[in-house]
């Protein structure tokens, strides 16, 4: 594939953050009070995955995939259950919260909600110099100083610090949230949908924001959405989740260009194209079926049930990520029958339907 | 640090927005204006002795009582009347106001203190943690009152410190159950989330993220614990379980007068009056608060919004 070993220059670097074999499960209670019965929540299944110094790694799949929940595991806001994350080659799965503080310095997260990411009794000076505060770095007039810089820095009037987060609009929040993400000048920062409750006007200014301060800061960033046309622009590299389990990686344009798994073509099927020649041109998969309970994940290829592809050895045989079909080693799928460049995916679909 | 540019850039707080309504609200006003003619008379309760020429223990074997021995009704010289023993009703309800605004006061601002730090601590912490001080307020909230009152009176004796710990010791659990359950929720929020990414401690998330979202309900809820803690003062009295006479109360004023009523109309009204002006002042006051702290609950906003339809 030319493509791809065009697109794997983008994000050649050593891993900082190493996802190993990472599962998290939530139990829940169900049935009546005396019936009870104690069920697990399969949130993230057996993740394995690199995110590799300066890249962007962005991160897809569907409400409820398990994405967030990886995310939160990474910054350890939740435990894992099984699997170790590894931050700059320290395991950082198993530390404990003071030992998690230097790491804390060099990874952040800014959320998706920036209505609810800004406590609304607090000054935005005062939530920006928290770092700060945590940390014990700046005090006084200097803490000041640099809250207000970082305020320039994220295109905020630095003289607002005064203000409460609800004098300000989503994108201002978000910006907000940005500034408190960077005070510490961290190697890493997690980025859960950040522009996904913001109008689509704005969307650009912060995703712009978060390309200048990747450039200017070097940082790295794994980027969470479920917006694939916001995902080609921003990312080196892509993975696509489905149902706690990560489906395909691949550099961005490869991905878009030649994916191989059933679910990622049903995926880039379903994002809008302003071109209407080629939006009538294009294939469009639509899936049946809502995606199956992570109470009760299906075996094998967890996407079999509904995949239009799907053979008997799908829903028995466990699946590796591995490149398929002669794609570079960047390029790794879990599918036992990957599509072929222009294979169409409809048309498999129509036959099993007719069966 | 800031310069005048930056003083006007400065926006108004929800306090200070809070504030602002209830400077608008007249039944606020009212209560407000009630409550500072309190506070002067528990203040200036010695000027009031003084001015009257009566002092709160001073009994008017001659005057202050009929030739049989009845009270004498309001007059020039006693103003509201005397009580059985011939004292100046007027002045001991000035200084009993002291001793209620006290024990009010102080047993609900000890209640408000612990249960809040409990109910915060519960919420956040949660598991095992939320669990056993949760029933450990079921259990406060279920104890009675009275029984247990006068079961640690008899064995230290009746004292005004005494009347504070017991109307504390019955009242934080009700604090510690709104401010858990808010907290619980607050926990859940982004922000506690991003403090949490950040490196916050426990110490830091209680008080720094969490507190301030909650003491606009603590602060409602002290207003109304207040009244109740009067109230419950007033009974203590009134059972001779808190202020020894013949240190007036407001309590132990009405007890006195039970003997009286059918002859001393006074004696029952004034001192009950005085209670019951209070408590309404408190109510009415902490009502406005809640109103004023909850914008979603301003009734000007509500009307706007109905003619905005």
């Amino acid at each position: 594939m030319t493509t791809s070993s065009v697109d794997a220059v983008a994000g050649c670097g050593e891993a900082l953050v190493q996802l190993e074999h990472v599962v998290k499960d939530f139990p829940v209670k169900s049935g009546s009070f005396f019936a009870r019965k104690r069920e697990r929540v399969h949130a993230v299944a057996d993740v394995s995955l690199d995110v590799r110094r300066g890249e962007t790694l962005a991160l897809v799949g569907e409400t409820g995939c398990g994405k967030s929940t990886l995310a939160r595991c990474i910054v350890r806001l939740h435990d894992l259950t099984a699997g170790r994350v590894l931050f700059d080659g320290h395991d950082i799965s198993v530390a404990s919260h003071a030992e998690l503080r230097p790491f804390r310095r060099r990874m952040q997260m800014v959320f998706q909600d920036p209505y609810g990411s800004l406590n609304p009794r607090r000054r935005v000076g005062s939530i920006i110099g928290d770092p700060f505060a945590i940390h014990g770095v700046a005090h006084g007039a200097e803490r000041l100083r640099r809250v207000q810089e970082l305020m320039e820095l994220v295109g905020l009037n630095s003289e607002h610090y005064n203000r409460f987060p609800g004098d300000f609009s989503g994108g201002q929040r978000q910006r907000v949230g940005i500034a408190r993400a960077i005070a510490l000048r961290p190697d890493f920062i997690v980025c859960d949908e950040p522009v996904s409750a913001l109008d689509v006007s704005i969307r650009a200014q912060i995703l712009n924001l978060l390309a200048e301060l990747q450039d200017e800061l070097g940082l790295t960033y794994l980027f969470i959405s479920h917006d694939l046309s916001v995902v080609r622009h921003v990312s080196d590299r892509v993975a696509v989740m489905y149902l706690g389990a990560v489906v395909e990686v691949a550099p961005v344009g490869s991905l878009y260009g030649h994916a191989r798994h059933p679910y990622t073509r049903a995926l880039l099927s379903a994002m809008p194209v302003a071109d209407s020649e080629r939006a009538a041109a294009r294939e469009e998969i639509v899936l049946t079926g809502d995606p199956p309970s992570p109470l009760d994940p299906p075996s094998g290829c967890r996407f079999h049930p509904r995949c239009p592809r799907a053979q008997a050895r799908c829903a028995s045989e466990a699946l590796v990520l591995a490149p398929r079909l002669g794609d570079t080693a960047e390029h790794v799928a879990a599918c036992h029958f990957p599509l072929a460049d222009g294979e169409v995916l409809a048309a498999a679909a129509a036959r099993a339907e007719s069966l | 640090m800031t310069t005048a540019g930056h003083a006007a850039i400065r926006s108004r707080g929800p306090w200070e927005l809070a504030f602002e309504r209830l400077r608008r609200d007249r039944a606020a006003i009212a209560a407000a204006t009630a409550l500072v003619v309190v506070v002067l008379v528990a203040v200036l309760a010695p000027a009031i002795a003084k001015a009257v020429g009566h002092g709160p223990g001073e009994q008017f074997l001659d005057v202050g009582l009929s030739p049989s021995g009845i009270p004498v009704g309001p007059s020039r010289a006693f103003l509201l009347g005397t009580d059985g023993l011939g004292r100046d009703v007027l002045v001991r309800i000035a200084y009993g106001t002291r001793v209620s605004l006290l024990v009010g006061v102080l047993a609900s601002a000890l209640a408000v203190l612990v249960g809040t730090v409990v109910g915060i601590a519960a919420g956040w912490y949660g598991g095992t943690a939320d669990r056993a001080l949760s029933r450990t307020m079921d259990v406060f909230l279920a104890l009675p009152f009275l029984v247990f009152a006068l079961a640690l009176v008899a064995v230290v004796g009746p004292s005004l410190t005494i009347s504070v710990t017991v109307i504390a010791f019955f009242s934080w659990a009700s604090v510690g159950r709104v401010v858990r359950a808010q907290a619980l929720s607050i926990r859940e929020l982004e922000y506690v989330q991003a403090a949490l990414t950040l490196g916050a401690g426990h110490a830091r998330i209680m008080f720094i993220e969490i507190l301030p979202n909650v003491t606009a309900s603590v602060i409602v809820y002290a207003t109304l614990l207040i009244p109740g803690a009067i109230v419950a003062e007033a009974t203590l009295s009134f059972l001779g379980l808190s202020v020894v006479p013949p240190t007036p109360s407001w309590g132990n004023m009405l007890a006195d007068a039970m003997a009286y009523y059918k002859v001393a109309w006074w004696f029952v009204l004034f001192p009950g009056a005085a209670l019951l002006l209070t408590t309404v002042a408190f109510n009415v006051l902490g009502d406005s608060v809640r109103d004023a702290l909850d914008p979603k609950h301003d009734p000007s906003m509500a009307v706007s919004a109905e003619e905005a339809r």
